[in-house]
């Protein structure tokens, strides 16, 4: 199974050439990168893990490249995301969001169905790997 | 005595004398006029009948939009009459349009209900659209002081929230529309939005008269349609939803589908422009209670927004939809099916996203207009678009709307979920190499064919749907430019 979260999620894997376009285009917006990882890609896992702050003061991007694969090196095994933060009124949120590393082999949700009465089924969506305690999943 | 003077009679006998006088001179033309900060504002395209004077006509419409009636009456005098008087300020030639104005009313605040679209409504466009001097009206656009504004609840969740609860960044989200949509049964209607969401859409979405037909109750639906949303999410590790239409006979039925689709766990409702204003504010308060995104479908617009000359323009309803509180809006395309000029097109687009607008007469903006904090309402581009499109719908509508393929996820060749992997692929690729500084406005359709080279499903999707456009001229246009712009 190939988790498709992101915005790039459908395409090849972006190249190292092409994720330094995109962080040049977020930079180019005056929006700050930001680098997170998980071993728990649950759809509403807000929460990733922060590899530092956003990186608000950084132009380069061969910098926050830099800072991409110090964090893929440290979680191997792990998704990790490049995010964009956009500070402007009205916006205030993320503007980009997209992967740059995933497990070799990602094994996928369990949809776990609880039927109720009158035909009602209540959903819950569980990682098979989060069975096991963060850090033994990949 | 002047009775017939042209202008506003500031004698109180006389103007107060039992029968009737012209509009102009009962005060509802004023043109030193000084317009407030906290005034409603309104603009109205009038094509008086022949021999009527404009300015006459301008203070008509003004006059039966508020306080008047066809005779004086003495009542009046009872009231501070001079501020619930609506006043035309302003009346300008339309070019390139002969026998019609452009006439600009002030409203005084008082006269509006708080929170009330029923209520600012039922003045603004209540008796005045059939008063007889006048061949046709229009309403082109409303400036809404903020002072009224703040009395509105606006967007239930607002474009920000919508994605951070989808976890969706950074692209047009992706729909489709379920076809046919009518006669499916509850279990094949769900396998279609199964098949379309595991395929990489977003949402998928009931059609505005799929309610609870003899052929698929309500309930049948909902539950068909919760099981193929959550299976794609497992599938697929994404957050989906897809538009459960609420719209019902009563209020009372349309609570009972809402609650229902909530205990199901659905993201999003939905709702059609047909059940009213009142219904809608009221479906807006229960979504932003119950944590629910609302999609508006804008069945029956077309039968009062497509003409230029009378009813109202669709972006005057986007205004009042973001004052209601919904939170997706169907807005236009400008390529595919439906009425579209991409000027007028661009002015609804930014009633629905802006936080503030200047105003812009080549877009049909003919005021200012400060948001005053309300959400922003995610525009829908649907109908007759297809993924051979993509660069030119990304450079036309951005990155915050829904773009929503029915017939080109459908009736892809290979079937529903390479349809929806076309659109997906097509919809990054163009993303993507926008974001890497490519010109996808010329360069889109090499982009496109490159991908299509190891995207098998988006080569069938181009393959079938390359020759095919909407090349009609657009009945809705702006005035103030100085040539047409073509309808792609």
């Amino acid at each position: 199974m190939r988790l498709t979260q992101g915005q790039f999620s459908f395409l090849p894997d972006l190249t190292d050439d092409e994720i330094k376009l995109q962080i040049a285009y977020a930079l180019s917006q005056g929006w700050a990168v930001a680098v997170e990882s998980t071993d728990d890609p649950h759809p509403r896992n807000t929460y990733w893990d922060m590899w530092g702050q956003p990186m608000f003061d950084l132009a380069d991007p061969a910098g926050v490249m830099m800072e991409v694969n110090a964090c893929r090196k440290a979680n191997p095994g792990k998704y990790v995301k490049v995010l964009a933060f956009d500070a402007t009124k009205g916006f205030e949120t993320i503007r980009m969001s997209f992967l740059v590393a995933r497990p070799k082999e990602e094994n996928g949700f369990e949809l776990v169905r609880s039927e109720g009465p009158g035909r009602n089924v209540h959903y819950t969506i569980r990682r098979y790997a989060t069975a096991k305690p963060t850090g033994m999943r990949y | 005595m002047q009775l017939m003077a042209d202008s506003n009679i500031t004698d109180q006998k006389a103007r107060y004398k039992p029968g009737v006088l012209k509009y102009k001179q009962m005060g509802y033309w004023e043109p030193d006029y000084q317009v407030k900060d906290t005034d409603v504002l309104a603009a109205f395209r009038i094509t008086p009948q022949d021999g009527v004077d404009p300015e006459e006509a301008a203070a008509a419409v003004a006059g039966e939009s508020s306080t008047a009636t066809w005779t004086v009456v003495w009542t009046d005098r009872l009231t501070a009459c001079e501020n619930y008087r609506a006043k035309a300020y302003r009346v300008d030639p339309v070019p390139n349009a002969p026998g019609q104005y452009m006439a600009y009313i002030a409203y005084d605040l008082d006269l509006f209900e708080e929170g009330s679209i029923s209520n600012l409504t039922a003045s603004i466009i209540g008796n005045v659209f059939g008063f007889k001097p006048l061949k046709a009206l229009r309403l082109e656009d409303m400036r809404l002081p903020t002072a009224y504004l703040k009395t509105f609840q606006g967007p239930a969740t607002g474009i920000v929230a919508e994605r951070e609860r989808l976890n969706n960044y950074g692209r047009p989200l992706l729909g489709a529309t379920m076809k046919p949509k009518l006669g499916l049964s509850g279990r094949n209607y769900g396998r279609v939005v199964y098949e379309a969401l595991k395929g990489g859409l977003d949402f998928t979405k009931d059609d505005e008269n799929i309610n609870s037909q003899p052929f698929m109750h309500w309930r049948d639906r909902y539950l068909y349609c919760m099981e193929g949303v959550n299976k794609a999410i497992a599938e697929t590790g994404e957050i989906k939803g897809t538009y459960l239409n609420v719209t019902a006979a009563t209020m009372e039925d349309m609570y009972e589908r809402a609650e229902f689709a909530k205990e199901l766990g659905s993201v999003i409702i939905m709702i059609d422009l047909v059940i009213g204003y009142t219904a809608i504010q009221s479906m807006a308060k229960w979504a932003r209670k119950n944590d629910m995104i609302l999609h508006l479908h804008r069945a029956g617009h077309s039968t009062y927004t497509r003409q230029k000359s009378h009813g109202i323009s669709f972006r005057v309803i986007a205004k009042w939809m973001r004052m209601a509180g919904v939170d997706h809006i169907h807005a236009g395309t400008v390529v595919g099916k439906l009425e579209g000029d991409p000027n007028v097109i661009r002015g609804i687009y930014d009633t629905c996203r802006e936080t503030h607008m200047p105003q812009a007469l080549e877009h049909g903006i003919l005021f200012e207009q400060p948001w005053a904090g309300l959400k922003k309402l995610m525009p829908v581009a649907s109908g007759g678009i297809h993924a051979g499109q993509m660069h030119q719908l990304l450079t036309y509508l951005g990155e915050d709307v829904i773009l929503q393929f029915g017939g080109g996820t459908i009736g892809h060749p290979d079937g529903i979920q390479a349809g929806a992997v076309a659109n997906r692929v097509a919809l990054e690729t163009i993303v993507k190499a926008r974001n890497e500084g490519r010109d996808i406005w010329n360069e889109g359709p090499e982009i496109l064919a490159k991908a299509a080279k190891w995207c098998q499903p988006l080569r069938a999707a181009l393959d079938t749907w390359k020759d095919v456009t909407f090349d009609y001229a657009s009945t809705d246009s702006v005035d103030y430019v100085p040539t047409p712009t073509p309808a792609f």
